[in-house]
């Protein structure tokens, strides 16, 4: 077989583990502002290994396909850093805000201009929405077999065979190539970039394709943007915390009392 | 406008408590909007569970019967659905946020050209242009966002909760059976096999003893193990649970992590012990009755949240704790 050309489709996003306090939620502008740095939405990351590891294992490419407003190089050559070959961005005011529907049609359009293609991979969601569609619904729109969830991803003999997380374990299943597969942290990290690697990628001078909605001849009439009636902060959930303090073996002989008056 | 479907889910063979909660919601929903609200169970013997989902005050329960609709493959049931969906038209079709709900979903909403909302804990129905208002957690629930969306029907998947599980009704449903036009070729991804790992379920508990990245050795688990049989005794179910980078090291099973990607719990306790209180955690335990935690940094989130606080190594506290426990018995 000849080698995989491998798409993962990932997603720049502010931290999702940034602390609560930096999170900020403009109820008249029906906006949230997230005081944190810019990452890579952490599936994807998992998905690039996925890829990374395919590759380790039957040579091949691997291109990054992200889109948003202003599309961060830096943070996305992390992931040349880490082991993939090339980087498309998508990049056009027509695509911001979009619901997953005509995500999934913007980046369906990319990867058709890419072309020769055997596997796109996704995050099974992103850390910023949560909605865990658009993988799913590029599986419809490219018309391939789709696999969610996977835990493992093989291609063998010209097949794909994935471990699927199922809630009472996992299951092995089949499909033949092209497909597209969406990938949950059962995978594993992103292997470690070590830092000096990343700054030397910085100072390379690097092509990196941007495309709009004209490059990829989309339907701009399918690009809806999502309809915010209402954006509000989450009811507080403080509680009033007793903090038992002391030396260990006070604090425990407390902890005791606590918890046999819990039952 | 016409129906509200709502997809039911069996879950050991009987009907899923999740399934209840979806036709609590979608009842409300009906009898506001003056229409009908049917179920769908899909499957290839579906009599006994048709039977069970018509006792709740729904007008019609469709039996979608077909062989390939056997267990649960996605291929066959977006296929299926989809081939109900025009027979019937529904104008709202929920399902809810399961495993099965989250891959049908999306699928079935790109082939129906309809937009679908995920994870929502709230649905209304805006009396101006009768769309539907889906209310949904973003940034791991560090917001609620209201949106609506175009396209018929109108879909999203629910939460766990969202609502109260239906009651029973005085009348049984009519219950219609329906053979879904589904074709080998729908297949294209073929199961090979099923491993199934034993599964714990968090939900059953009365005490969840979690474990969190401060944890340092897998061994020191057997800490936590101690505890939970300690009070075992006096206090009922306790299991032991996890945050999310326990389960990425691969020290324990996914089905253990509390969380928005693991499960949402309410047990009577719930004991946190090196968890620091992220967002994407919290939510799948806010809702304990009571909260501890144990934590060596005073200013973590867990403290926050938590009804009794621990400030401290868990080596310390914990076999302190196990021996205190074991000599008031
Ligand atoms: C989309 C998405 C979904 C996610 N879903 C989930 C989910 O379902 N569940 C989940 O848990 N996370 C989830 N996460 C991850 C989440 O954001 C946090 O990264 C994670 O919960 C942190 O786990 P932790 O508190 O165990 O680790 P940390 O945040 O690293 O906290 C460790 C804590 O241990 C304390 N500690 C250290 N040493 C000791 C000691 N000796 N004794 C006592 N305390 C000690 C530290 O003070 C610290 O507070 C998700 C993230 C994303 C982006
Ligand atoms: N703007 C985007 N650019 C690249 N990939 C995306 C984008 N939005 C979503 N994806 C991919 O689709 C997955 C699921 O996203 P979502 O349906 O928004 O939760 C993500 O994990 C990414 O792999």
């Amino acid at each position: 077989m000849k080698e995989p050309q491998i798409i993962v489709c990932a997603k720049q996003i502010p931290d999702p583990e940034a602390p609560f306090s930096n999170v900020t939620v403009n109820v008249e502008k029906k906006q949230v502002a997230v005081d944190a740095p810019d990452v890579i939405s952490p599936y994807d990351e998992n998905a690039l290994e996925a890829a990374i590891r395919i590759k380790e294992e039957l040579g091949g490419k691997i291109t990054i396909l992200s889109m948003g407003r202003k599309v961060s190089d830096t943070v996305l050559r992390k992931t040349i850093a880490a082991g993939a070959d090339a980087l498309v961005l998508l990049e056009d005011p027509l695509f911001e805000g979009l619901d997953s529907g005509s995500t999934a049609h913007v980046l369906s359009c990319a990867i058709k201009k890419i072309g020769d293609w055997d596997l796109v991979l996704t995050g099974r969601q992103a850390g910023d929405w949560d909605s865990g569609q658009v993988g799913l619904i590029m599986g419809e729109m490219l018309d391939v077999p789709c696999v969610s969830l996977a835990r493992s991803i093989k291609i063998d003999d010209g097949k794909l065979l994935v471990e699927k997380s199922v809630p009472v374990g996992y299951e092995m299943v089949e499909a033949s190539l092209p497909a597209l597969v969406t990938v949950s942290n059962e995978v594993g990290e992103l292997r470690y970039v070590a830092r000096s690697k990343m700054l030397g990628l910085l100072r390379r001078p690097m092509s990196i394709p941007k495309w709009n909605s004209k490059d990829l001849g989309c339907d701009i009439d399918r690009l809806k943007k999502l309809q915010l009636t209402e954006l509000v902060p989450p009811a507080d959930m403080g509680r009033q915390c007793t903090l038992i303090e002391g030396a260990a073996q006070d604090q425990a002989c407390r902890l005791a009392e606590v918890l046999s008056e819990l039952r | 406008m016409s129906e509200i479907l709502l997809l039911v889910e069996a879950k050991d063979g009987a009907l899923d408590k999740k399934s209840l909660e979806l036709m609590q919601g979608a009842l409300g929903l009906g009898r506001q909007l003056g229409v009908a609200t049917c179920a769908v169970v899909a499957g290839s013997d579906t009599a006994r569970l048709a039977e069970s989902a018509a006792s709740f005050g729904l007008d019609k329960v469709y039996r979608l019967e077909h062989p390939l609709l056997a267990g649960f493959q996605p291929d066959a049931w977006v296929k299926g659905l989809e081939w109900l969906c025009g027979q019937v038209n529904p104008g709202i079709f929920l399902l809810s946020h399961s495993f099965v709900g989250k891959e049908v979903g999306p699928r079935l909403a790109c082939r129906l050209n309809t937009a679908l909302t995920t994870d929502c804990l709230g649905l209304s129905v805006d009396p101006g242009d009768g769309l539907l208002v889906r209310t949904k957690p973003i940034y791991g629930g560090n917001a609620i966002a209201s949106l609506k969306c175009e396209g018929v029907p109108q879909m999203a998947t629910v939460r766990k909760n969202a609502f109260e599980p239906v009651g029973e009704a005085q009348s049984a449903s009519a219950i219609v059976e329906m053979v879904p036009d589904i074709g080998e070729d729908a297949i294209r991804v073929k199961s090979i096999k099923m491993v199934e790992q034993e599964v714990v379920e968090l939900d059953k508990a009365n005490v969840v003893i979690s474990g969190g990245r401060g944890i340092e050795a897998k061994e020191d688990f057997d800490m936590l193990e101690a505890l939970a049989a300690a009070m075992s005794k006096s206090h009922g179910n306790v299991m032991i649970g996890c945050s999310r980078p326990v389960v990425d090291k691969c020290w324990m099973s996914s089905d253990r992590q509390v969380g928005l990607t693991g499960t949402i719990i309410a047990p009577d306790t719930y004991i946190a012990v090196g968890i620091s209180g992220a967002i994407q955690h919290l939510v799948g335990m806010i809702r304990s009755k009571k909260i501890v935690a144990i934590n060596t940094d005073p200013g973590c989130n867990m403290f926050k949240v938590a009804d009794y606080g621990v400030v401290g190594d868990y080596r310390d506290i914990i076999p302190a704790l196990v021996k205190k426990l074991e000599e008031q018995r």
